[in-house]
């Protein structure tokens, strides 16, 4: 196919403003599949490829239309992989912009749009859903052509349900993004957007072909990991898996690297060919670090096996997923993890608890921070029992917030903001009633329970994004939480120190009701240092008897207190103090609930 | 095996079960007393080689075993063998002159008479029949008859029990001057009516009653009465060799000795298995009228499980445990941590094994203590 008949588009909307949708609807109109197949092909497409031996979602699809070669990028749904998000949209050279009809703009097709302009992409604005009664096209195009300095007019409005307006789209693809640009006789340059793992073909990379030819059976590298491999297969998905033996420039494809650790291919990556090396990678490679880190530990402290095993079959589909071996005297052995984000880590751990079916404790998250000792180098904390007691300086990670209301929610969205060490940072009027508001936040001050505040706060409407945008020093200190004397590291926070002592004040109580009483007084104590900040007793039990045992019920006493002392090897054991787990599950949720 | 020395008798019936009771009981049923004392006479011949010649102790327990029907009352406890010990529990409002002097005459030497409280509310709460006055005549009638080894049973922790109702009690008790008391906190079990009409109170009194097992230690001792056993309370002997007034059946149980119990629910451990009686009239009469052992669920009691019920036993009493049997059935890290808490003192020596006790301390929390020193 001539580089010139070649179009590379993505399609970035909210999530549930019809994303998927549309991409079922132009794979239909454009014959991919028959309508019959939609559902078996498409919608089905785990056990499709499971015939094929193979378990790889289509990352990228490539259609005809109209005689030219479209191809279908697709973008991961949400906020923690803005960089991956980011490198999908650089394999394009235009992006469908989709807002619902009865919703308009939302945070997410900020970011989004934002993001798409930055990479130079030729925007398509389209207002879906306009079949539905509450649906107002013509607030939502305004909106929309404002937000990216386009006319109302040049808005699509269509319905992906009922197909209504559909060809207009493509027929846009075709008009209004450019045709790829790259050098058809370069050195070979290719952008790896996405990759994913198979068991039996191991690392499938994503790319975009920028400049020059790919052959199958060519020895290849990664230009800024360094990792050589030789391209086993090449191919594209139609909607299934095709071998084609070459990926020229400007095409979208896969390649079958046979490499057994996704983490040697990163996204953002450049692939090149070794007999004829490009010197230049394409820019914007990014090694994508975690920013939020919890410990995962299995609340059966025999499933620790399991959880090692299920996490490093995630982390072969996750190059971003970090995790450590983790022991806490409280909770047992486990792993401290890192995720780019909330989501990330919610996904990860629904994916343990479904897929591997693994019941986990999880600790309250914290962000990574950067310490310098006194007298000492730089380094990274990912655990507050590591933050070290004494420090020169400590930086916490801040994100700039975007968040999307309607204006009479502005001043609750305010005044959670301030509560949270937010700085305000702009106030824009999308429409009449919306409102685009941008802080810069502590991340800490949002990974607990930011956003069910947020979402609570404007009755569900605001919609919210964020950009980690770089460490900046804080007044951080480390409470440290006893327990008859013995600090606790599960309990461990690194907070702010305007905040340590009410929130250090919270814990040390509600730890004091789940405690059980014990037979000698337990003080519980929340600490700065060898400074305690806030003390509370759980008093010894004064009693604790069998009121009576004659011969009549000796082996149901004595089964009643073998099942008490089973019961008491469940406990952890801190110092002299049994502690049930779930008086620590209750702490840890605490840590998120904020009065 | 020279057999048990200890014989429990079960006697079931009531005039009213109370909200309260677990145990098993049958309201009324006049008509079938006779026919239960032949049942449980049958019973005992048939088991009575499992028994010793010499019978130590012989307790008839209910129920309400004064509630029976008097002359089938008499033909059982005429023919039961004779012991150094035998009581016989009683309810007040059924001790009569006539009832004591029946007692008196068929040989029983000790009455276990069922006080439970001397507030009038708070025997209505436990729907006990007797008034504070019937207890006390009850008390009276037995002396009279010639007792003088009375037990009164008291419960504490009922709900709307303050801690002035508590201390009338105690002095109500303690001016009978009953040569043994057992108190016993009140203990709402599921699936009571009573639980059901009084859980939520009992659970939110729990704090404030916290204090009363202290309370009752303190009075009873104070007022010279050996605390023996986690609930059990009796006289000290005046000369050094007066009669010990613990009470000689429980303590068989305490220390782990075997016993043979007849009657519906009865429960027997001899050589090394526990069995149980059915809990239901007709079948238990049936079996023993046709010359067949009534049906019973057993239990086998391996050492390692007799090794730890001797521990769990043994120290509810206030006498020191001699480990030598039962080391095994003791966590030796929970031992140490025990007696670093200060709630267990451990005697060791070189010639007999380590003795164990608990401290005072110790003893109000020894479910607590038992089940950490369980291995």
């Amino acid at each position: 196919m001539p580089q010139d008949r070649i179009r590379n588009f993505s399609i970035i909307a909210h999530i549930d403003h019809g994303k998927s949708t549309l991409a079922d609807r132009i794979l239909e109109l454009t014959h991919a599949v028959s309508q019959r197949e939609m559902r078996d092909q498409v919608l089905d497409t785990m056990d499709l490829e499971r015939e094929r031996g193979i378990t790889i979602k289509a990352q990228a699809v490539r259609v005809n239309w109209k005689g030219y070669q479209l191809n279908l990028i697709d973008t991961p749904g949400h906020v923690d992989f803005t960089y991956e998000v980011s490198r999908s949209l650089q394999a394009c050279e235009g992006a469908l912009l989709v807002v619902d009809a009865a919703q308009g703009t939302q945070a997410q097709t900020l970011a989004n749009a934002y993001l798409a302009i930055e990479n130079d992409l030729e925007i398509v604005p389209v207002v879906n859903k306009i079949d539905l009664p509450q649906a107002d096209p013509s607030a939502a195009a305004a909106e929309l052509a404002d937000l990216i300095g386009d006319t109302p007019e040049h808005v699509l409005r269509i319905s992906a349900k009922t197909g209504e307006g559909v060809e207009d789209v493509l027929d846009a693809i075709i008009g209004r993004v450019h045709a790829p640009a790259g050098d058809q006789v370069a050195p070979a340059r290719a952008l790896i957007f996405d990759s994913s793992y198979d068991q039996y073909r191991g690392v499938v990379a994503f790319v975009r072909v920028v400049d020059g030819t790919f052959s199958q059976r060519e020895p290849l590298r990664a230009m800024a990991q360094g990792t050589r491999f030789e391209a086993e297969e090449l191919g594209f998905f139609s909607p299934t898996m095709r071998s084609s033996g070459s990926l020229s420039a400007g095409e979208v494809g896969y390649v079958i690297t046979g490499l057994k650790d996704v983490s040697k291919l990163r996204v953002g990556d450049t692939l090149t060919s070794e007999r004829r090396s490009a010197t230049e990678p394409l820019p914007g490679y990014k090694d994508v670090k975690p920013m939020v880190f919890a410990g995962l530990f299995p609340t059966d402290s025999d499933d620790y096996p399991e959880l090692r095993d299920a996490l490093e079959r995630l982390k072969l589909n996750d190059a971003a997923l970090f995790y450590e071996p983790e022991t806490s005297q409280a909770l047992g052995f486990g792993f401290r993890c890192g995720f780019l984000g909330l989501l990330h880590m919610e996904i990860v751990r629904e994916r343990l608890e479904r897929e591997f079916d693994l019941d986990l404790l999880v600790t309250a998250p914290n962000v990574a921070y950067r310490v310098q000792p006194p007298n000492g180098e730089w380094h990274e904390v990912h655990t507050p029992s590591d933050m070290p007691a004494e420090v020169e300086e400590v930086e916490e990670p801040y994100i700039k917030a975007s968040i999307i209301v309607p204006k009479e929610y502005v001043g609750a969205v305010m005044e959670l903001n301030n509560e949270r060490r937010g700085r305000f940072d702009h106030l824009e009027y999308l429409s009449e009633d919306r409102v685009h508001l941008t802080y810069e936040l502590p991340l800490a001050e949002i990974v607990l329970d930011y956003y069910d505040q947020l979402k609570s706060r404007t009755r569900g409407y605001a919609s919210f994004d964020y950009d980690v945008i770089g460490f900046r020093p804080g007044k951080l200190v480390r409470v440290d939480i006893l327990v008859g004397g013995e600090p606790v590291d599960a309990l461990s926070l690194v907070l702010h120190r305007d905040s340590a002592y009410e929130r250090g004040r919270a814990l040390v109580e509600r730890l004091r009701e789940e405690i059980p009483r014990q037979m000698f007084d337990v003080p519980i104590q929340a600490a700065i240092g060898s400074r305690v900040i806030a003390r509370e007793t759980v008093k010894a039990k004064r009693k604790d008897v069998l009121a009576k045992c004659y011969g009549g019920d000796i082996s149901r006493k004595r089964k009643l207190l073998e099942r008490q002392k089973a019961g008491k090897k469940r406990m952890k054991q801190v110092g002299m103090v049994e502690v049930p787990q779930e008086a620590f599950l209750a702490v840890l949720n605490l840590s998120g609930e904020r009065k | 095996m020279s057999g048990a020395r200890h014989l429990y008798v079960h006697l079931p019936f009531c005039a009213h079960r109370c909200g309260y009771c677990d145990f098993v009981t049958l309201v009324g049923r006049s008509e079938q007393h006779g026919g239960y004392v032949d049942a449980l006479l049958a019973e005992l011949r048939l088991e009575r080689e499992l028994l010793a010649t010499e019978v130590e102790t012989v307790f008839v327990g209910g129920g309400t075993p004064t509630f029976t029907e008097p002359h089938a009352l008499a033909r059982l406890l005429s023919s039961l063998p004779d012991a150094e010990e035998k009581t016989v529990e009683a309810n007040p409002e059924t001790v009569t002159p006539g009832l004591a002097a029946l007692l008196q005459e068929q040989g029983v030497n000790r009455v276990s008479l069922g006080a439970q409280s001397f507030r009038p509310h708070l025997l209505a709460t436990l729907e006990r029949v007797a008034q504070p006055d019937t207890v006390r005549r009850a008390f009276y009638h037995l002396r009279d008859a010639g007792f003088d080894n009375i037990s009164l049973d008291l419960i504490y922790g009922i709900p709307g029990q303050t801690a002035s109702d508590l201390d009338a009690d105690l002095d109500a008790a303690l001016a009978l001057g009953p040569e043994h008391l057992s108190c016993y906190e009140l203990e709402a079990k599921p699936g009571t009516r009573f639980t059901h009409a009084h859980g939520a109170e009992l659970a939110l009194q729990a704090d404030a009653m916290e204090m009363y097992f202290e309370v009752v230690v303190e009075r009873l001792t104070g007022a010279g009465y050996r605390w023996y056993e986690t609930a059990n309370f009796c006289r000290a002997p005046s000369l050094p060799h007066g009669p010990d007034l613990r009470s000689q059946h429980n303590l068989a149980y305490w220390r782990g000795r075997d016993y043979l119990g007849v009657g519906i629910g009865a429960v027997s451990t001899i050589d090394g298995t526990r069995w149980t009686n059915t809990p239901r009239l007709a079948p238990y009469i049936a079996a023993l009228g046709s010359g067949e052992r009534p049906p019973r669920e057993h239990e086998p009691l391996p050492d390692a499980t007799r090794a730890r019920e001797r521990l769990m036993l043994g120290l509810r009493l206030d006498e020191p445990l001699e480990l030598v049997g039962s080391s095994d059935a003791v966590d030796a890290d929970a031992l140490a941590r025990m007696e670093r808490l200060g709630l267990v003192r451990v005697r060791r020596s070189s010639s007999v094994g380590a003795h164990i006790a608990l401290t005072p301390r110790g003893r109000l929390l020894g479910g607590g203590v038992t089940a950490e020193l369980l291995a």
